[in-house]
């Protein structure tokens, strides 16, 4: 039966039923248990199991990363939110010092299994504090997860998931995927960490995109179709660890790869894969890789450049064209959309 | 009184004889390569805070973590194994001298400043929402204080009740730089003292005082469960990090530091030992040399050890 729910349910379904399975388990951060519950994400956790368990705490982002390492290193399972991925940081000592080395450097002795929630802004002026995306600087240091799931099944899945995993796990929550929806199981399931999802197979060109990008790549995809294109969507769901095998084997049956981030260019996620390509496939290549990220600026605010900022399944349809070769000129079906819509 | 005072004295004298060993032979032999913080004419900190506490209690601690891991109850042959990279070491090999850790023994280090303040906060949360009686210590120097993760950590502590003991360590200088350079005049204690946290000072160089209090304290925090802070006024007697005395480098007389020398933890302690009749010179020179004996050989076993290896390079990342 399709039981479809937005992604935004899907988290606070996940969470609900991860609190539910294990005692252990708590959420806190700055707002977790207001009358908006982060965009409704944690509210329902909070009516269900109170103060004790799901807690408002001091802005403090690096303490309560620390906070949340001591917790765990005792066998409770905290989640930690962040309203937006920029405020992480703000801890990244805590990230990169403690939480990524725990494990290695104490011999396995301990372990820290912490999940840490943010949310990438995008829109409405956000502006260049709020709609950063911290991927690439969080998937450098070993010991980390990096998990960016593009739907709703995915991210509960994934939270899950990293409910049960020994590692430390960062969950990049894309605000502009909140109210979409899929068709998500009721009961409790896990998405593993290291395996992409093929959300479109095809023959000609490969793309690989994470979360936001991701949904745009299925809709140029779509487009594509319609020119006899057949595009094939890799979503990697985590960034790291990387499926590089199923990238490889996709960019070896295609001969053409797109690498869509939701960041900047510079040691991205999108220039990862396009190393791994030149590394692994490059004999299969048929075009020179192509990666679309954002242009080396800060986002700025104003409307009209921001819709000048952000990438879309327009600038992959593009970037499509351009390796198979076409000269002509697409002639656009799907109108840029973004499903949040403001206000703040 | 008397089983307590033996307890102090010999935990001192463990701290002092496995770091003198290190002074031996760290320059020397060159078998330890770690980066190595000593604790020699600190010990009676430690000592004083590892006797306070109880076994499950946990104590997390920063780069100069030697005497906080050996006096709160880290295998000794384990210390002298991590510190020359061997298998056998607490960590294989891989923590060295700043990241000492046995989960075993409820000690945790990491040498990032002020990195393991809130990681104590989290123990002690953890603590409170199960319903335990136990107690988070969170030893760290005058310099940690100037982070900001410091500030966070109390605050946080404070406003939700946690049994935090923050123990300031106050040996003057961070690295070179003296604390008159990086902090107000007023005494540290003094200036952190808020109306719901309460804080005190205590003579770092006399375990007894140390323990006395620290006990006290310790109990305080367990049965209100409120964050104290406690500053320990001690001095470290050999360079910011390395085996060498550096009073000729310009930063610190000589002067200063044979004055601190004067007031050396174990020296005033033995001779307060021998003129209450606690304990006969006999006694704790054979303390001394069983310590002294116990440190040579533990450092054999440690040479005699295997390395890890190099299949290992990869293991238990995530």
């Amino acid at each position: 039966m399709d039981r479809r729910i937005s992604y935004a349910q899907a988290i606070s379904e996940a969470l609900v039923q991860g609190m539910e399975h294990d005692p252990n388990v708590f959420i806190f951060g700055l707002g977790v248990d207001d009358y908006k519950g982060i965009f409704g994400t944690t509210r329902e956790a909070f009516l269900k199991f109170g103060g004790t368990r799901v807690f408002d705490t001091p802005a403090s982002e690096n303490a309560l990363t620390g906070i949340a390492i001591g917790a765990a290193l005792n066998k409770k399972r905290p989640v930690l939110v962040h309203a937006r991925n920029d405020f992480m940081f703000l801890a990244l000592d805590q990230m990169i010092n403690n939480a990524a080395k725990w494990k290695y450097t104490y011999a396995g002795k301990s372990t820290v299994p912490i999940v840490v929630r943010g949310i990438i802004g995008k829109g409405w002026g956000q502006g260049p504090t709020h709609s950063q995306s911290l991927q690439s600087v969080l998937a450098h240091f070993p010991g980390l997860i990096v998990a960016m799931p593009a739907n709703a099944c995915d991210v509960k899945g994934i939270i899950l998931q990293s409910l049960k995993s020994d590692a430390p796990v960062v969950i990049l929550e894309h605000r502009s995927l909140y109210d979409l929806q899929c068709h998500v199981p009721p009961e409790r399931f896990t998405v593993p960490f290291g395996r992409a999802r093929i959300a479109r197979a095809g023959t000609d060109v490969t793309v690989a995109a994470v979360s936001w990008m991701a949904v745009q790549a299925l809709k140029a995809a779509d487009e594509l179709s319609k020119v006899g294109i057949s595009v094939e969507v890799i979503d990697p769901v985590t960034v790291q660890p990387l499926d590089e095998q199923t990238i490889v084997r996709s960019v070896r049956k295609t001969g053409r790869l797109i690498a869509a981030d939701t960041s900047w260019l510079r040691c991205s996620f999108a220039s990862e894969v396009a190393a791994i390509a030149a590394e692994k496939a490059f004999d299969y290549l048929k075009s020179p890789v192509k990666r679309i990220a954002w242009p080396e600026c800060p986002c700025p605010v104003s409307k009209a450049l921001e819709e000048e900022f952000y990438p879309t399944h327009e600038d992959i349809v593009r970037a499509v064209y351009e390796l198979m070769d076409r000269k002509d000129k697409h002639v656009f079906t799907e109108k840029v959309t973004d499903t949040f819509v403001g206000p703040y | 009184m008397n089983t307590i005072r033996r307890k102090l004295l010999d935990s001192m004298f463990k701290i002092r004889c496995a770091e003198e060993k290190i002074v031996e032979v760290y320059a020397k032999e060159q078998m330890m390569r770690t980066p190595t913080h000593l604790s020699i004419g600190q010990e009676a900190v430690a000592a004083g805070l590892s006797l306070a506490l109880r076994e499950e209690d946990q104590i997390f601690t920063g780069h100069r973590c030697h005497a906080a891991y050996l006096t709160k109850g880290g295998d000794f042959n384990a210390f002298f194994a991590e510190l020359c990279g061997r298998v056998t070491g607490i960590s294989g090999g891989r923590a060295g001298s700043a990241h000492l850790t046995d989960p075993s023994a409820h000690i945790y280090s990491s040498p990032i400043l002020g990195a393991m303040i809130p990681v104590a906060v989290g123990a002690a949360l953890s603590f409170k929402m199960e319903g335990r009686d136990k107690v988070a210590a969170a030893i760290f120097g005058d310099a940690a204080i100037e982070e900001g993760v410091f500030s966070e950590s109390v605050n946080f502590a404070v406003t939700k009740k946690l049994p935090v003991l923050f123990l300031c360590e106050n040996n003057l200088y961070s690295t070179h730089s003296p604390l008159s350079v990086r902090q107000p005049p007023s005494q540290v204690y003094e200036r952190l003292r808020a109306p719901d946290f309460k804080t005190s000072q205590v003579d770092g160089n006399d375990a007894q005082c140390v323990y006395e209090h620290l006990s006290k304290v310790i109990e305080e925090i367990r049965r209100a469960h409120m964050p104290q802070l406690v500053e320990c006024l001690t001095y470290r007697f050999r360079e910011h990090v390395g085996p060498l005395f550096d009073y000729d480098r310009g930063y610190r007389s000589k002067e200063e530091v044979d004055g601190w020398m004067a007031q050396c933890p174990i020296k005033r302690f033995t001779a307060k030992l021998i003129q209450e009749k606690s304990m006969t010179q006999q006694e704790i020179d054979a303390t001394q040399a069983r310590w002294k004996k116990l440190a040579d050989e533990a450092y054999v076993m440690a040479l005699n050890s295997p390395w890890p290896g190099p299949e290992s390079l990869l293991e238990k990342v995530y």
